[in-house]
């Protein structure tokens, strides 16, 4: 295909292509620049800079900050694993019943989930959700955080585990009902095990919403033992208001490694599959 | 598949938990945002107890045309809304997903791997740590300042002086990812065998992009359009890097909800404030369901 006049052009627009994909890359990776550096260094200042001698000093001071470790040994997992197994079960089961009984409208329910879950969000859905949870008093408690993310992560969840649930042979749980089978031990025994994978995924992509929410945490929880780390994060800041830089840093690694640790996770044993995007 | 296994009563009974969830946190908000958005409704004080009915004061307060387009009002929010997200969404994130989607289409390898790894970290990683990440790069004298210097360019204190066209590009950076993703996997179903008889006619880069490429990614490029407007208009993540300021000058519309309902707590105020966005979301979300369904029918 490539004649030896046309050879030179196509390799030079390779490389330019190439060029420009460093570039881009370059550009990705300033921000990030600062987090790589400055949690080994015991100097850190605001800009990006190879340490002098590399120094894990700073991961022993946030080890010491009692509220800084509650949130992320105790409080985060809590909230995390509370709202991905609640999440990931509610919408099994649901899917289950969308994907195997005589209901009507089934894709048109689907469609209106995903419309109205993506129109009630962020700071507007807050106002009355607040007021809500303020009322039945589970304000400044992780069970109310939890099922206020619950719910709005539940449509979404729901729309990518049917995918999974549809995809389960029918043969078994017909002969499943034959033996005699009820429908939720066909669920437990046959349908479960057979959609781990979407389990995974769900709860995967839920464990990273969950582990990264701020506003929700953040505007229903009071009491500083409670908070997660994406709310404990903005502790590190000394009496006059000014970030305490070292101490931000070696805590933001440490918060931020469990999610790229599960995203690869996902990734290696999946693959990226397009969930119509994975992160709402 | 087994459609109609289960009866429709047990049925429902597998739906009962997600229906309840559902039913709580996100139907009621709904109308409970519509019936507070006409009374005067605040967290203490007699009008806890006992709001009044204002009919449609409070979304006359949020209109009144005087003070509309002053900081601080929703007008003036509304306005800096749409240049955030035409910049960091249609165009930002969009623009520089497809392009970098284009471009290193068909490639493998290191520099495809490197591009993807380090533009989904930026979209992976939690709000609060990038934020501050982009804090301590935009700083006066932060890693960028830094590296201008270096070249001999003395930089702002962008957050202060440019705080609109910080978050613009903080945004862009945060999700392009998801365009890049999405227009990746489309234009991995497209043949190569296109691009190839394009390459023995002689044609440009340019001339495939427009004629090949781009004609057959049109439907996924409206999709991408429409959840980036949504995510966009609702994204609270600028709060992070500059909580709406300097003087109001990044107050998008989540964060004018969030000032008026949730920090002052004017709920009634606030949730006439939020009916706004609920309506705008209603017909962005409404326009993307009519157009993914309008391309199933041709499919």
């Amino acid at each position: 295909m490539t004649t030896r006049s046309r050879k030179p052009r196509v390799t030079f627009r390779f490389m330019l292509g190439t060029l420009l994909a460093y570039v881009i890359a370059i550009i990705f990776l300033l921000p990030l620049l600062w987090f790589i550096f400055a949690p080994f260094n015991d100097h850190a200042v605001l800009s990006a800079s190879i340490p002098a001698s590399l120094s894990l000093s700073n991961f022993g001071e946030v080890l010491d900050s009692d509220i800084a470790m509650r949130g992320l040994l105790i409080n985060s997992p809590i909230i995390g694993i509370g709202t991905m197994l609640i999440t990931t079960a509610v919408a099994a089961l649901a899917a289950f019943g969308l994907s195997r009984s005589r209901l009507p409208g089934r894709q048109m329910w689907t469609y209106v989930l995903i419309l109205f879950s993506s129109v009630v969000v962020g700071t507007a859905s807050m106002v009355p959700i607040f007021r809500l949870i303020f009322e039945i008093g589970l304000i400044n408690t992780h069970i109310g955080v939890i099922l206020v993310m619950v719910g709005g992560m539940l449509p979404s969840a729901i729309f990518i585990m049917q995918d999974f649930v549809d995809g389960v042979p029918s043969s078994y749980e017909e002969a499943a009902m034959v033996m005699g089978a009820s429908p939720l031990r066909i669920f437990k025994d046959i349908t479960f095990p057979l959609i781990r994978p979407g389990l995974m995924v769900v709860g995967i992509w839920v464990l990273i919403n969950a582990w990264g929410a701020f506003l929700t945490p953040y505007l229903l929880l009071r009491s500083p033992d409670l908070l997660p780390a994406s709310v404990t994060f903005y502790r590190f800041y000394d009496e006059e208001g000014s970030p305490q830089i070292t101490l931000i840093a070696a805590y933001a690694v440490l918060y931020t490694l469990p999610v790229l640790v599960m995203y690869l996770i996902i990734n290696w044993r999946y693959g990226f599959r397009f969930f119509g995007g994975i992160k709402s | 598949m087994q459609r109609g296994m289960l009866s429709r009563p047990v049925g429902l009974l597998f739906l009962a938990p997600a229906i309840v969830f559902i039913a709580v946190f996100l139907v009621y908000p709904f109308f409970s945002i519509f019936q507070m958005s006409f009374t005067n409704t605040t967290l203490v004080g007699v009008n806890a107890v006992n709001p009044q009915f204002v009919g449609f004061d409070n979304y006359v307060a949020l209109f009144n045309a005087d003070q509309w387009m002053r900081r601080g009002e929703m007008g003036f929010s509304l306005l800096l809304t749409a240049q955030f997200v035409i910049g960091s969404g249609l165009i930002g994130q969009a623009v520089l997903g497809l392009f970098i989607a284009v471009l290193l289409h068909n490639r493998r390898g290191f520099t495809r791997e490197l591009v993807f790894t380090l533009a989904i970290a930026a979209w992976i990683i939690p709000d609060v740590v990038v934020a501050f990440a982009w804090f301590a790069y935009l700083a006066p004298d932060g890693t960028l300042n830094n590296l201008l210097n270096t070249l001999g360019i003395a930089g702002p204190d962008w957050l202060f002086k440019h705080p609109m066209i910080s978050i613009i590009f903080f945004n862009t950076w945060r999700g392009a990812a998801f365009s890049m993703l999405l227009f990746s996997s489309a234009l991995s179903s497209i043949p190569p065998s296109q691009l190839e008889t394009a390459d023995v006619l002689g044609a440009s880069g340019w001339q495939k992009f427009r004629d090949i490429l781009l004609p057959q990614l049109t439907p996924y490029i409206l999709t991408d359009l429409l959840l980036i407007t949504l995510w966009t208009f609702n994204t609270f993540t600028p709060f992070l890097l500059t909580g709406g300021g300097p003087s109001y000058q990044t107050d998008v519309i989540s964060i004018f909800t969030y000032r008026i309902g949730l920090r002052f707590f004017e709920f009634g105020k606030g949730s006439a404030a939020a009916m706004v966005v609920m309506i705008i979301n209603l017909a962005i979300a409404s326009i993307y369901l009519l157009v993914s369904r309008s391309r199933k029918v041709r499919a």
